[in-house]
């Protein structure tokens, strides 16, 4: 139960992580969040099953592809928006509906899509048999936020990122160009989400659905942790993740969501920021 | 008798010590003014007195009454108005649906006896008491396109429209030419004729000693002097933190 | 600033105000029938149009005139939530409950429709202010976020608990007397909707609620708890949509789960997009275009949608103020080209 909370949780946080950075840094609210992470599931699979790539290969192509296109919807749709809130939550959506529904009607749906774990197998720890495919999320996961760390308190264009997501103006004039920052945010956001797609989907089967759901978790943990934070993500996973396990075994799985819906609102009404928002978004927020 | 009394008012934003520890007593219908350089806190100074930031320790008495915690529009319905260093007006409404939305808060209508009388014409006599002039199209104009002169000028209206007791302008001078500072001083000066008490924070300083009962200096959040104008402007202190330099 | 050259000459556009509208606003200040016609046209002119086609249409379209009603409703009702300072994504919410709570009346407590509607209209307003009422101090993309994620969890909540029919929804609820009756009473609310929220807002009390979209922060600092101001609005908002729900409920005879789908939230600030927001007609006319023209690519199934974000992307690019800003433009302002010395 512990391994399986902590996998759970884990799995939260990598599928919030790609949306908590874009909108840390650009303030970008990428509402195409979880259509971009199925699409990067079916990228991934076509390139394996039908042009018989190796697993790596794909799995590479398809994280820099995805980026690409990040920065692309930036460079082409959100620039042209920038600051209008309500225009940015629709293109983004409706970017989302479009990639969706598109899979939709090109036919991808049933149960014969899935991705190859990387490692068959599973172990048992603590009494629990865990597959190896959840110890290696668990151990990427780690990678990226220490990646993440890493990155953005010791490279130039890290450095730059949070200096925008600090204060736009004064970066401006320190001759960092936000339009730069904010569409390579999206791009890495946009991989990173693909990243956490290629690790999480093996586990289950790709469904042209589950995009709104991976956009609804990735939403109601960055609510909850505070937007922006990359710590309070992680927390608020754990919260969550655990929440959702210890009422699957202990009263029904049906009412999981129930603990999420009641976890986000107690949050919120007691601290609207979440839990670890920034001051300068505090003043923003309430 | 002393309307408000600070007493060792901190705050910290992540590290950076906004306000630290404090203590301000203001006599009623007297001028403070509050002067500092850049970043110095004034602003935080301000939000905290008026409930916009939660200080994470002091208090705040006004007339006997504990302020700290209360939501901001409690605040100003008290009868503690702010006028915002960033002006803050409704950008889409005509200049005189401004001032309708502060005479439809619960101190008006309550000092009014009801509050139902004629608003726009109210709102327009507040208006030209601020320097709008009343028969020109000034008034009526969409706030956006108000030059800043008036944006601050509406600001203060606000306050009027209150009736507020102590009046918190928050450099209501930056970016004023000259001959717009002297209209509106003699506005200021008609308040406290009035028997209001005004909190003035400034960087024009030679007009705000001029009218000045007492200055407070702010550095790093700190109180480094307290006094008449006079005794300000020879303190060795306060040059040296304008200046930067050891004197 | 348009500029174009006629015989060598350089020519700029230049706009005037029609002087009538210059005068007043205000049907009760009007001097001559010319200016009274003058308002009155815009506003005849699609009420009788919208009647019209209503009455004349066969049955099918019929149905399809009641449908484009509830979502301009819906649009309105969002439109009028984002003038106050609240960027709502959730209108399946509300629209939900309105349902179930109609659904209940009616399966439940065998209320009849003329009842049913109003209570669930009420009820259904206090109950999504009661949810929403933890996060009514978030603004912006926040709340936005949270009103876009709670239909989506009351969906799988109603699913879980088998409550109210659970996946199956609750079936053969009381239909309409005939489609008639339905028909002029979605149009007669539509409009009186649209009317009504115009009026309150331009009224001194419905200002303090747009002020707070302007600078909550400015409103708190005149006196005015915005929070409470929200809580109205969002009854207000959220009542609309509540009877926009009730009223599908028992037009279709059947609720469920599909009540909270995404449609319902998206198509409403799709049609403010293209409409023109903090107009409150113009979304109503955005969604006038955008269903009829859904119902039309009906054929094209899933692939419908696809047009329709397309759609979306392109006007929100090109067309950022939406068509009444640029309708009432030229309505209400004269165009010459003038020379420039
Ligand atoms: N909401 C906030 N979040 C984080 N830091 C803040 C916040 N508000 C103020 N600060 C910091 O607190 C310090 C004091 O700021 P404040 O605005 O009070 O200064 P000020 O004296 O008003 O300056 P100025 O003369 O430029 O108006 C600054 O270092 C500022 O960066
Ligand atoms: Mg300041």
């Amino acid at each position: 139960m512990l391994v399986y909370g902590l996998i759970n949780s884990v799995i939260l946080a990598l599928m919030a992580l790609g949306f908590n950075l874009t909108f840390g840094i650009s303030g970008v609210a990428n509402f195409a969040y979880g259509a971009i992470y199925i699409v990067a599931g079916f990228i991934t699979w076509t390139l394996i099953e039908k042009l018989g790539l190796p697993h790596l290969v794909s799995a590479a192509a398809a994280i820099v592809v995805i980026g690409l296109f990040g920065m692309f919807l930036y460079k082409l749709v959100l620039k042209r928006i920038r600051g209008l809130v309500i225009s940015e939550v629709i293109a983004t959506f409706a970017v989302a509906l479009v990639a969706l529904e598109l899979l939709r009607y090109i036919g991808f749906i049933g149960f014969r899509y899935s991705l190859p774990v990387f490692i068959d197998g599973s172990v048992e720890i603590l009494g629990a048999y865990v597959d190896i495919q959840r110890l290696l999320i668990l151990a990427l996961s780690i990678l990226v936020v220490v990646a993440q760390y890493l990155f953005t308190h010791y490279t130039k264009l890290g450095l730059a990122f949070r200096g925008i997501a600090q204060d736009e103006h004064t970066s401006l004039s320190l001759g960092i160009n936000p339009d730069r920052i904010a569409s390579w945010s999206m791009g890495i956001g946009c991989s990173l989400g693909a990243f956490a797609a290629i690790v999480i989907l093996p586990l289950g089967t790709i469904t042209v659905d589950s995009g709104y759901d991976v956009l609804i978790n990735a939403l109601s943990v960055c609510i909850v942790g505070g937007l922006g934070s990359t710590f309070g993500v992680i927390i608020a996973s754990f919260i969550i993740g655990y929440a959702q396990i210890l009422t699957a075994t202990y009263i029904s799985s049906h009412y999981t969501i129930i603990v999420s819906l009641v976890a986000i609102l107690v949050i919120l009404a007691l601290k609207p920021s979440g839990l670890l928002g920034h001051q300068k978004e505090l003043e923003e927020r309430v | 008798m002393n309307i408000l009394e600070v007493k060792g008012i901190t705050k910290t934003f992540g590290g950076v010590s906004a306000v630290a520890d404090v203590s301000v007593n203001i006599e009623e219908n007297t001028l403070l003014g509050i002067i500092g350089p850049n970043g110095s806190g004034k602003t935080t100074f301000v939000n905290i007195i008026t409930g916009f930031v939660r200080p994470d320790k002091g208090s705040v008495v006004f007339k006997g009454k504990e302020m700290i915690g209360l939501p901001p529009y409690r605040v100003t319905n008290l009868g503690v108005g702010r006028a915002f260093q960033m002006v803050k007006p409704f950008f889409h409404l005509p200049a005189y649906k401004n001032i309708i939305v502060p005479l439809s808060s619960p101190r008006v209508r309550a000092s009014s006896g009801g509050g139902y009388g004629d608003k726009d014409a109210m709102s327009l006599d507040i208006l030209e008491e601020v320097g709008f002039e009343r028969d020109s199209s000034v008034p009526y104009k969409t706030a956006s396109v108000l030059p800043h002169g008036y944006l601050k000028r509406l600001e203060l209206a606000r306050l009027i429209a209150l009736k507020s007791e102590v009046f918190i302008l928050d450099e209501l001078f930056s970016g004023l030419s000259i001959a717009e500072v002297t209209s509106i001083t003699p506005i200021i000066e008609k308040l406290l004729l009035d028997g209001k008490t005004i909190i003035m924070v400034e960087h024009r300083l030679k007009e705000l000693f001029r009218i000045a009962d007492k200055v407070i200096v702010l550095n790093f959040g700190k109180k480094i002097k307290e006094g008449v104008p006079k005794e300000i402007l020879e303190d060795e202190e306060v040059k040296k933190a304008y200046l930067g330099v050891e004197v | 600033m348009k500029e174009r050259v006629i015989d060598g000459q350089n020519y700029r556009k230049e706009r005037i105000a029609r002087c009538i509208k210059a005068r007043s606003d205000d049907i009760y200040a009007l001097t001559s029938q010319k200016e009274m016609w003058y308002l009155l046209f815009p506003r005849i002119v699609p009420i009788v149009g919208i009647a019209i086609v209503a009455y004349l249409l066969p049955i099918y379209w019929k149905k399809v005139i009641l449908t484009t009603c509830i979502f301009a409703m819906l649009a309105v009702s969002w439109d009028f939530l984002s003038s106050c300072g609240m960027l709502s994504l959730g209108q399946a919410l509300f629209f939900g409950i309105g349902s179930f709570a109609a659904g209940g009346f009616n399966h439940y407590l065998h209320l009849p429709v003329y009842l049913t509607i109003p209570l669930a209209t009420v009820t259904g307003g206090l109950i999504s202010t009661m949810i929403l009422l933890p996060v009514i101090r978030l603004r912006g993309i926040y709340f936005a976020m949270v009103t876009l994620i709670l239909p989506l969890m009351l969906m799988r909540l109603i699913e879980a608990t088998k409550l109210l029919g659970g996946t199956e929804g609750l079936t053969g609820l009381s239909p309409f007397p005939n489609e008639w009756v339905e028909v002029t009473l979605i149009m007669a609310a539509m409009w009186a909707a649209l009317f009504g929220l115009r009026r309150f807002i331009a009224s001194d009390y419905g200002l303090i609620f747009v002020s707070i979209r302007d600078n909550d922060r400015a409103t708190m600092a005149s006196g005015i708890n915005i929070y409470a101001f929200k809580a109205q609005a969002l009854f207000i908002g959220s009542s609309v949509c509540a009877f926009c729900g009730a009223f599908m409920t028992h037009s279709y005879q059947f609720t469920g789960m599909p009540v909270f789908a995404m449609e319902f939230s998206i198509l409403p600030i799709a049609a403010a997009a293209i409409g023109g927001m903090n107009t409150l007609a113009g979304p109503l006319l955005g969604a006038m275009l955008l269903v009829p023209l859904s119902e039309l690519l009906r054929e094209f199934g899933t692939l419908r949608i696809v047009f329709y974000g397309a759609i979306l992307i392109i006007c929100v690019i090109g067309l950022p103020e939406g068509i009444f800003h640029y309708l009432s433009r030229k309505y209400n302002e004269m165009e010459r080209w003038v020379k420039i010395e």
